[in-house]
């Protein structure tokens, strides 16, 4: 694999067996430098696994990965302290406070300077929301300030990647706007924010560029505009005389129409000049009552893609 | 090279988790318990013990207090103490790992060899600290209940207070290390799990088996081999001058338990996907 600038993270045939199931079943990633990469995929399709193996926690069966530059596993310790993470949820010690908690975890990080430690524990708590919380122990934490806690000790360092494993899991509305907020503002200092999930508007509202999961293969990957261009643009027309503009449409080489009552529902390219379409409608002495593109949603591809409803398919 | 294996501020860090912990008090707590209980039940019942009965210095213990430590440490040995070495040990690497906590450390990123060295000199701080208790609650009470004077030693000879507070201590530091076999064995054992309770029985149960094996005469062979064999031998630290043959015997045992043990649970740790 060549040295990549532009890419924060980089895998090629990426594969993790668990006995003889695939849990990762050969994927490439490519993860641009500053993006928010959302990594979205049901339950079980292998995201977490995937996370593990870019931290050198697992090995990988097979397949390269390559972080910020840095080959993984072999020179895992010199790119971990340039990233932060959340994996599979927030993990503490229950007995202890949240803040001796960060200061435990910033203590295990031999290239961490003890001179700074307690400012950074406190500055990356008040960041989260939680310094009212800091001296509580954690067991005394609603699941939703754990998982705070946990993007804290994401943030005790300046940071070039965060790799965020399903952040907002367990959190209410309102702490899910909050998590969503902050991980917009770390977007906007310019760090790469992979952020995995199960939720598509979490990604939609998110991120700049997306992969689809399902059942250890990606399915789709790119910007989300890019995406969002699979899909198939439709045309809606509603007319008086819906013969005649069934013709004036296939002159203007739109073959594909349905037809439902006065309304004409046709797959369309994006491009489509619908000015120009109206003007020839409007030509043939035609009442136009309705005349718009509709843009594919990508709810609907994604369904398409990873299966109805998001069940877990394995 | 030294870097990559110790960090102090780890060593500080991890003394602190082991001490925040309740239930590291409540074994201290139970450890000192142990001469409380027996020089209680020694002074409501001095008259009706006959010298040689009970345990070893059982019967010295109403002459002069200061022998309630060693006494103590004789009852300790087999079971209590190894009980309390097998949590410890066996909740290093299990207990971080049932947490979810040994995943964010690595990813600190912590380093494995530099965890185990720490983890493993936690629990040897802990077993210093947890003799230490037993050796000062048995000279305490000792002193509060009986006499307390010259000490008369195994061989005859008499030492002085002081002196036997010295030795009060090296049995401490012995005792201390004849503990270092079992603790790196319990975190070889801690590697293999994410349940630390599976860990710390699995530890306890070795220590069982060993001491039985020593006890069985078919398997002398065996004996100078087992971790516990040299456990009961500090008495010899109570002789003019101190007997060092077994003693040295058993640095060197512990030793080597500490490096294949060590060794074993770094080639586990480094070698294993963290999925917990
Ligand atoms: N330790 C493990 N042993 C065996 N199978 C596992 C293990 N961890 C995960 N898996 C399997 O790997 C697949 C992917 O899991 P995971 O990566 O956790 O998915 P996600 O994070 O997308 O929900 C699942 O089918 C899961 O059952
Ligand atoms: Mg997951």
């Amino acid at each position: 694999m060549k040295a990549q600038g532009q890419l924060a993270i980089e895998t090629v045939g990426l594969e993790k067996a668990f006995g003889d199931q695939k849990a990762v079943a050969g994927i490439s990633l490519s993860v641009p430098r500053g993006s928010v990469f959302g990594f979205l995929g049901p339950n079980g399709s292998g995201k977490t696994t995937t996370i593990r193996m870019m931290l050198g926690l697992a090995e990988a069966t097979k397949g390269q990965i390559n972080l910020l530059g840095y080959e993984i596993p072999k020179k895992v310790a010199e790119v971990l302290p340039k990233v932060g993470a959340l994996v599979e949820g927030p993990a503490f010690y229950p007995y202890m406070s949240g803040r001796n908690n960060l200061i435990r975890m910033d203590s295990a990080d031999r290239n961490s300077n003890p001179q700074t430690r307690e400012q950074r524990v406190d500055s990356a708590l008040e960041r989260v929301g939680l310094s009212n919380a800091a001296k509580k122990k954690v067991h005394a934490y609603s699941l939703g300030m754990k998982q705070r806690l946990g993007l804290a000790n994401a943030l005790l360092k300046p940071r070039e990647l965060l790799i965020l494993d399903e952040p907002t899991n367990g959190l209410d509305p309102q702490g899910t706007r909050e998590v969503r907020n902050l991980i917009r503002s770390l977007a906007a200092e310019g760090i790469t924010i992979f952020l995995s999930s199960h939720l598509l508007t979490e990604i939609e509202q998110l991120c700049s560029h997306v992969a689809v999961m399902r059942a250890g293969e990606i399915v789709a990957q790119g910007s989300l505009n890019e995406l969002r261009s699979n899909g198939q643009t439709r045309l809606m027309l509603v007319v008086d005389q819906v013969a005649e503009a069934k013709e004036v449409l296939k002159a203007a080489g739109i073959s594909k129409t349905e037809t439902l009552g006065q309304k004409l529902v046709s797959s369309v390219d994006r491009e489509l000049d619908v000015a120009k379409l109206n003007k020839a409608l409007v030509a043939k002495n035609i009442a136009v009552s309705e005349l718009r593109l509709e843009n594919p949603s990508l709810e609907e591809y994604f369904v398409d893609l990873t299966g109805e409803g998001f069940e877990v398919v394995r | 090279m030294f870097a990559r294996l110790f960090s102090a501020s780890l060593m500080l860090s991890e003394l602190r988790v082991m001490f925040t912990r309740r239930r590291t008090w409540a074994m201290l707590a139970a450890i000192a318990m142990i001469p409380i209980l027996l020089a209680t039940a020694v002074y409501l019942s001095a008259d009706q013990i006959a010298p040689g009965e009970g345990p070893p210095f059982l019967d010295r213990v109403t002459q002069n207090g200061l022998f309630t430590g060693f006494t103590a440490m004789l009852l300790a040995m087999p079971l209590f103490l190894p009980l309390t070495m097998s949590v410890v040990s066996g909740d290093t690497i299990a207990g971080e790992a049932g947490l979810g906590t040994l995943r964010y450390l690595l990813i600190a990123p912590v380093g494995r060899a530099r965890l185990l060295v720490v983890k493993y000199l936690a629990t040897l701080v802990f077993a210093l600290v947890g003799t230490f208790v037993l050796m000062i609650a048995g000279a305490i009470i000792g002193a509060i209940l009986f006499p307390v004077g010259p000490v008369t030693l195994l061989s005859g000879d008499v030492i002085q207070i002081p002196e036997a507070l010295g030795r009060m201590a090296i049995v401490a530091l012995y005792t201390t290390v004849s503990m270092m076999g079992m603790l790196a064995l319990g975190l070889f054992i801690s590697t293999l799990t994410t349940i630390p309770v599976g860990a710390m029985t699995g530890v306890l149960v070795a220590s069982g088996v060993s001491q039985i094996l020593d006890n069985l005469p078919q398997l002398a062979w065996l004996h100078e081999w087992l971790f516990t064999h040299y456990w009961l031998d500090f008495a010899d630290i109570l002789r003019q001058p101190i007997e060092l043959g077994s003693l040295g015997a058993n640095v060197i045992l512990q030793l080597g338990y500490v490096a294949v043990f060590g060794a074993l649970a770094y080639g586990r740790l480094a070698s294993k996907d963290i999925l917990s």
